[in-house]
């Protein structure tokens, strides 16, 4: 058989999701936020819950979430997506609200809101797409960056005694008593694209059923800010940032769990 | 015996010549093209046709899903 026999409509078994919109996505070649924002428009596709979905995009490389994804979303100030999502899920109780977040947004300048909205229980998905570094601004130390790695910030590495240790915001939120489902994930490749998929779709899951707040971290690659080629970083990433950050759920029905 | 085909369609003007999608195919089918598209990105093609299997494992990882995969059951 021909390539040109196979490539027909009726044999077609996975293209674009029809929620992503024609725009280019403004990300760097291989980064792990267009999997994500894909992976994010495939569930809510495959749940059937387009007309009942707002997401609130954040302050970041990923602002411009609302002109890639083709569903209602509004946009917060720096870090305060989990606040504007509070007031959206308590207006429309029975909308699926969720957050788009980034390191710099959800674990420096939002650590407040993300934390009380956890901790009040709010019935939201907060998706955070942790890279260890602030990639929009041109790669500066975040509260994320692990301990002796060069930013521009950091040049001669992150120390432990001036500049803190790496902030693990998940197993910090997974603590508090209004989270139901805190996993971390990653999707660098397709295993761990299909399992970050599965658990976006059980966080969506969650708020249909009014459980409480899930959040998915997702761990991702800065190939731009780590100075190294999509392929380098992800390979850098399974032996450097899975070491301080392991994969795995961390709450799981409102009951903790151990990882790592 | 039925034997499982596939073919990858790669949308050159979207393809940002990652590479990503390299490692992740077990068959070995993905290679770059020395030509470059409008950004000056090197693309992605299916360098090894027939060894596809449609298993889907590059568009999942694309993060700008540019490669859209079709598989077929043949008998042999």
């Amino acid at each position: 058989m021909e390539v040109l026999d196979i490539i027909r409509p009726e044999n077609q078994v996975f293209c674009k999701s029809g929620l992503m919109t024609d725009a280019t996505l403004s990300y760097c070649p291989g980064c792990g936020h267009g999997t994500v924002h894909n992976l994010m428009m495939e569930v809510i596709d495959e749940l059937g819950i387009v007309e009942d979905t707002i997401g609130v995009a954040p302050v970041g490389c990923s602002v411009l979430a609302y002109d890639f994804m083709d569903i209602d979303m509004t946009q917060a100030a720096h870090g305060r997506a989990p606040a504007v999502a509070t007031a959206i899920s308590r207006t429309w109780p029975n909308k699926y609200v969720f957050t788009y977040q980034g390191d710099g947004d959800l674990a420096a300048i939002g650590t407040a809101e993300t934390i009380h909205a956890c901790n009040r229980g709010e019935n939201i998905v907060i998706i955070f797409v942790n890279n260890g570094i602030y990639g929009m601004t041109g790669g500066q130390m975040a509260p994320t960056t692990l301990v002796g790695m060069h930013t521009s910030t950091s040049p001669y590495g992150r120390e432990v005694e001036t500049m803190g240790s790496p902030l693990k915001m998940s197993e910090l939120i997974a603590n508090l008593p209004g989270t139901y489902y805190v996993t971390r994930q990653s999707v660098h490749t397709h295993k761990h694209a299909r399992k970050a998929k599965k658990a976006i779709k059980t966080a969506f899951q969650n708020t249909r059923l009014g459980n409480g707040l899930s959040l998915v971290e997702i761990v991702s690659n800065c190939n731009s800010g780590w100075k190294m080629t999509p392929n380098e970083s992800n390979i850098w990433m399974e032996e450097n940032m899975f070491a301080n950050y392991p994969l795995g759920d961390i709450k799981v029905k409102g009951k903790l769990r151990q990882i790592g | 015996m039925t034997k499982v085909m596939g073919a990858i369609v790669v949308e050159t003007e979207t393809c940002k010549g990652c590479e990503v999608c390299i490692p992740v195919c077990t068959e070995k089918v993905i290679g770059m093209s020395t030509e470059v598209n409008r950004k000056g990105y090197h693309y992605a093609y299916m360098r090894n046709p027939g060894a596809c299997t449609g298993c889907t494992n590059c568009a999942i990882v694309c993060p700008d899903r540019a490669i859209a995969v079709y598989r077929v059951r043949v008998e042999v």
